[in-house]
């Protein structure tokens, strides 16, 4: 059976992961491939760096983190992050990266989602979308849920699947560092309509969150940072406890 | 010992590369027919679509030298599905090493699968050491039903071949270079053959 994905994130700034992250064990907290590493071992079935840094030597230090990454882990990894066109996922790949995450660039030009998938192959290609709800309707947020956008999640989505993405990543900026849970009614929507493996995220507090993604949620997997990055939640002890839930999880 | 991997511009081959450098041997890309045909184990990748897959392929004249090959060769995911008669992704015939057609999952599941599946039925020395129920990384959204040739199966909408073999020729539907210990282990027993 198909198990559900944990999905640990690291913010990636000029190849360092961003400060907040408190590993005792670590030799050096802000190295992205020791962290990667630590948590490819404590069972994490899949990682997503994304990258918050904005100098011009961001292509070309975000494409060395990814060979070095590949280098030494054995399990997928995606990247996201200021991706904007197919020149940008060709390098990423051909360094070692499973998928690309796009974002606000997809909003902004919705036909290159459309040519990532024509000329690179939907497996690769991950679409995030942040969204909020206002007045009761989820409407789709860019630049971390500062700015509004007229679109509707759930149209959105659509399109985003109709142009060929391999994946959703949802986020919920109104759950998103609550610790409530996930948006599970939004997900199982998204889920019920939407035929591509949907990632959920934001609001992951305690396992019983995760649980409910899945069971509630419907989600196919499901991403958290600080839970992870702060060791509240334990990579290996969470997905013992889904397995005792029933959730279909790789041990 | 010489490992090539076979270049024909399809796919990422960096991380299986790396797969084959952390067991401790180093892997070269090629497309000669030379170089090809004095390798000691081959490794056929591949990740895309299959009709433009299998047209880099003719193009290169690979098409006519693969099946020949007398050595281990293990096709990759795409490379695994373009070892078989033919796909109905593009329509394209393939290799015709497999004797199965390659088809599309249903609409009743998720397209693509990606993610952690279970591998059973083990019948092959490609799995020594390897339990039933392991879990392996894959994503694809065409499988090869299950057939004389299947060495593995795993379940997905209905049950499909997670891996083939026909005499020197193994393919995985997984990636092994993305399947953690599990899928290191079955790289180390191809390389081992």
């Amino acid at each position: 059976m198909l198990a559900k994905r944990i999905i640990p994130c690291l913010d990636i700034k000029d190849g360092r992961t961003v400060k907040g992250v408190n590993f005792i064990d670590l030799r050096d907290a802000g190295d992205p491939v020791e962290l990667a590493e630590l948590y490819s071992r404590e069972g994490a079935d899949e990682l997503v760096f994304l990258d918050i840094s904005a100098t011009e030597q961001k292509r070309k230090t975000l494409s060395d983190l990814v060979y070095r990454v590949a280098e030494k882990i054995n399990i997928p990894f995606t990247v996201g992050g200021g991706i904007s066109s197919v020149q940008d996922v060709d390098l990423l790949l051909h360094n070692g990266a499973d998928k690309v995450s796009i974002n606000s660039s997809a909003v902004k030009n919705p036909q290159l989602i459309s040519d990532l998938s024509s000329k690179i192959g939907s497996q690769s290609i991950v679409v995030a979308i942040d969204a909020k709800q206002i007045s009761n309707k989820w409407k789709v947020h860019l630049v971390g849920g500062k700015v509004a956008t007229k679109l509707d999640l759930f149209e959105w989505a659509k399109e985003v699947e109709d142009r060929g993405a391999g994946e959703i990543l949802f986020t919920s900026m109104d759950h998103d560092g609550t610790k409530n849970g996930f948006a599970n009614d939004a997900l199982a929507q998204l889920s019920s309509m939407i035929n591509i493996p949907i990632i959920a995220s934001g609001g992951a507090g305690n396992i019983q969150h995760f649980t409910d993604a899945f069971a509630v949620g419907k989600a196919d997997a499901a991403l958290a940072a600080s839970v992870f990055h702060f060791k509240e939640i334990s990579i290996t002890q969470l997905k013992k406890e889904l397995h005792n839930n029933a959730i279909s999880i790789r041990i | 010992m010489k490992i090539v991997i076979i270049n024909y511009g399809a796919g990422n081959i960096q991380s299986i590369k790396f797969a084959i450098k952390r067991l401790g041997h180093d892997a070269i890309l090629s497309h000669e027919p030379t170089e090809i045909e004095t390798a000691d184990k081959l490794i056929f990748p591949g990740v895309g679509e299959a009709s433009s897959a299998m047209k880099k392929l003719r193009d290169s004249g690979l098409d006519k030298i693969i099946p020949h090959l007398k050595q281990p060769v293990l096709g990759i995911c795409l490379g695994m599905q373009l070892m078989c008669k033919f796909s109905e992704e593009g329509n394209t015939e393939g290799l015709g090493i497999f004797d199965v057609t390659v088809q599309k999952f249903s609409k009743k599941v998720k397209v693509p699968q990606i993610g952690w599946n279970q591998i059973t039925n083990l019948k092959s020395k490609l799995f020594n050491q390897i339990a039933e129920k392991e879990h392996i990384y894959l994503v694809h959204s065409y499988f090869a039903p299950v057939c004389k040739e299947t060495i593995a199966k795993s379940v997905y909408d209905v049950e499909f071949s997670a891996a083939l073999q026909h005499n020197n020729f193994y393919g995985t539907q997984f990636h092994p270079e993305k399947s953690s210990a599990v899928g290191e282990l079955i790289l180390k027993n191809f390389l081992d053959m």
